[in-house]
């Protein structure tokens, strides 16, 4: 009877061969976190032994121990929370004007063929001259206070925006607009009962990506001319050559911009999970 | 060129517009020498049609012969660039809430539930918002969604989709219904079930169809009457009126008239044009 038992499967077989990995194939969530804090980890060794070695001077360089000293010390005067709140401040108000006035106008020009023609070639100009080349200009026209940082961070997301909302209203599918025609809607019933809910999942990206470019001209904006905020103190810092001061606050900087990306990316995610599923 | 010439491909069994189930009086939907170019493209060409009230009749022709056109032209989408659509005596200028249209893909608007894209139909009624909530849980109920009312889209599969859209098209009772390929985009076996119903829902409602398909069989089974039109230029070639008893179900597939005319219709399509 023992020798009816069926052949006993290979060895090979017993140890599944690992597949190589297909070009493309993502990796699972763990290894990714795993292998994107691996990167951290290294760049930020590698970035100590410098400086713990002697291999560059600290006072162009200083090490991660003393940039975190260094912020741990601001943080506890307040200064460091002082300077967030204005550049925070300016950055909701000029972008908060920005995305109001591009809303109605980007869903115009996504919807209606003439306004596209008659402003979309315009708004394509102007998007292309350098943001940073009207810092002087507007302090010429508005002085250097408040008013200066929001016109700079409306110059450089208002049309941005106003092009990106146009595209996100002009990728609804016709599809959707002749279904509300057979409802017997009216264009404007249309516009804001289709086309605008359609397209808000594509907006609210538009509207992410400008805030990230927001943060860069305000700095821009606060590095040129200020008294306070995240630029005004890497400005001033520059001055005592206070080269722990601007690696912190620019560290603060890039984690304060991937910090506001994440919580849009979130919320985003909340209020159109149906939406992105079906597209 | 007359009906005469057009048709003459048809045979025996086919006739003009107005004759088999159709009764007489004036037509429900009446489309009188419908031209349609799309630049080079000739869509249609003075094609000449005519359904009776509630009658269902089928579309049938290969791809690109001008199908969707001729029924968005109905439906109020697209005008022609020559002859006229009149519909309930009326001629078509726009779209309208006697005209219903169920797209190939069904267009559920996806930041609404299965509920919520009925009540979206009802808005254009004068109804309460408890009158509206149960009149589309009582459309949604009849193709059998009961229970799935706060479904989104996204949840449901292709033919449960379809199903709301029909649902949502029959809620504010348009007096047509214009299908463009509704069940195309279905497996074989979800599309049965979908034929079963449309076939209950017209037997229920009686409301004027006109359907759209490539699915020669799928005409036979549902339609009083199969239009057969040929492309380039797209033109009607021929009418088979579809002498299969109702109520129709799976029985009809096995009457003999039924091999017959799908055998017809299909050796219609592929006949070449004669001139
Ligand atoms: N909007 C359009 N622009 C240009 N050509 C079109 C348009 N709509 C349809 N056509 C052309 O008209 C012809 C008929 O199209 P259609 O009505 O969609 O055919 P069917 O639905 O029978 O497949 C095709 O040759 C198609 O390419
Ligand atoms: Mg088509």
């Amino acid at each position: 009877m023992a020798s009816e038992t069926p052949v006993v499967a290979s060895p090979a077989a017993a140890s599944p061969r690992r597949r190589p990995r297909r070009v493309g194939e993502r990796l699972s969530p763990r290894r990714y976190a795993a292998t994107a804090v691996a990167t951290f980890v290294v760049l930020i060794a590698v970035w100590w032994a410098a400086t713990a070695f002697g291999l560059v001077d600290p006072l162009f360089l200083p090490g991660p121990d003393a940039v975190v000293a260094k912020l741990i010390a601001q943080a506890q005067n307040g200064q460091l929370w002082s300077d967030i709140a204005v550049s925070v401040y300016r950055i909701f108000v000029g972008f908060l004007l920005a995305t109001v006035m591009a809303l109605p106008l980007g869903v115009l020009m996504g919807a209606n063929a003439h306004a596209e023609a008659a402003l979309e070639p315009l708004i394509d100009f102007v998007r292309y001259m350098p943001v940073v080349a009207f810092v002087p200009l507007t302090i010429l026209w508005v002085g250097t206070d408040d008013a200066q940082k929001f016109l700079i961070i409306w110059i450089g997301t208002f049309f941005q925006q106003v092009l990106l909302i146009a595209d996100a209203v002009r990728q609804v599918p016709v599809s959707f607009v002749q279904l509300g025609e057979t409802l017997g809607m009216g264009r404007a019933g249309i516009l804001m009962r289709i086309v605008f809910p359609s397209a808000l999942p594509r907006i609210w990206d538009a509207m992410r990506i400008c805030l990230g470019w927001a943060w860069t001209w305000l700095v821009v904006a606060e590095l040129v001319a200020a008294t306070s905020g995240m630029g005004y103190r890497i400005m001033t810092a520059q001055r005592f050559f206070a080269t722990d001061t601007i690696i912190g606050y620019v560290l603060v900087l890039g984690l304060l911009g991937l910090v506001f990306d994440q919580v849009m990316r979130a919320a985003g995610r909340r209020m159109f999970r149906h939406q992105r599923a079906a597209s | 060129m007359t009906d005469s010439i057009d048709r003459s491909a048809a045979p025996a069994g086919a006739a003009p517009a107005s004759g088999g189930a159709v009764s007489a009086g004036t037509p429900k939907i009446a489309i009188d020498d419908v031209t349609r170019r799309f630049g080079e493209v000739t869509a249609l060409q003075q094609v000449n049609l005519s359904v009776a009230e509630n009658e269902f009749v089928s579309l049938v022709g290969t791809s690109g012969c001008g199908k969707s056109t001729l029924l968005s032209i109905i439906a109020g989408l697209d005008a022609p660039d020559e002859g006229t659509v009149t519909v309930s005596g009326r001629g078509v200028t726009e779209p309208g809430r006697d005209r219903g249209v169920v797209f190939q893909r069904a267009t559920l608007l996806p930041w609404l539930t299965a509920q919520g894209n009925v009540e979206f139909a009802l808005r254009g009624e004068r109804l309460s918002q408890a009158e509206r909530r149960d009149a589309a849980r009582e459309v949604l109920a009849q193709v059998g969604l009961e229970g799935f009312e706060g479904a989104y889209p996204s949840e449901l599969s292709g033919g449960m989709q379809q199903r709301v859209a029909l649902a949502r098209s029959l809620s504010y009772r348009p007096d047509i219904l214009l299908m463009d390929e509704p069940f195309g985009a279905l497996d074989a076996l979800t599309r049965a079930d979908m034929q079963r119903l449309l076939i209950d829902v017209w037997e229920r409602h009686r409301i004027t169809v006109v359907f759209v398909t490539h699915d020669i069989e799928e005409a036979v089974l549902i339609s009083d009457r199969v239009v057969v039109m040929s492309p380039r230029p797209g033109r009607i070639r021929a009418e088979v009126p579809i002498a299969l008893d109702r109520p129709r179900g799976e029985h009809s597939r096995e009457a003999p008239e039924f091999r017959a005319h799908a055998h017809d219709i299909l050796a219609m399509i592929h006949e070449r044009a004669a001139q």
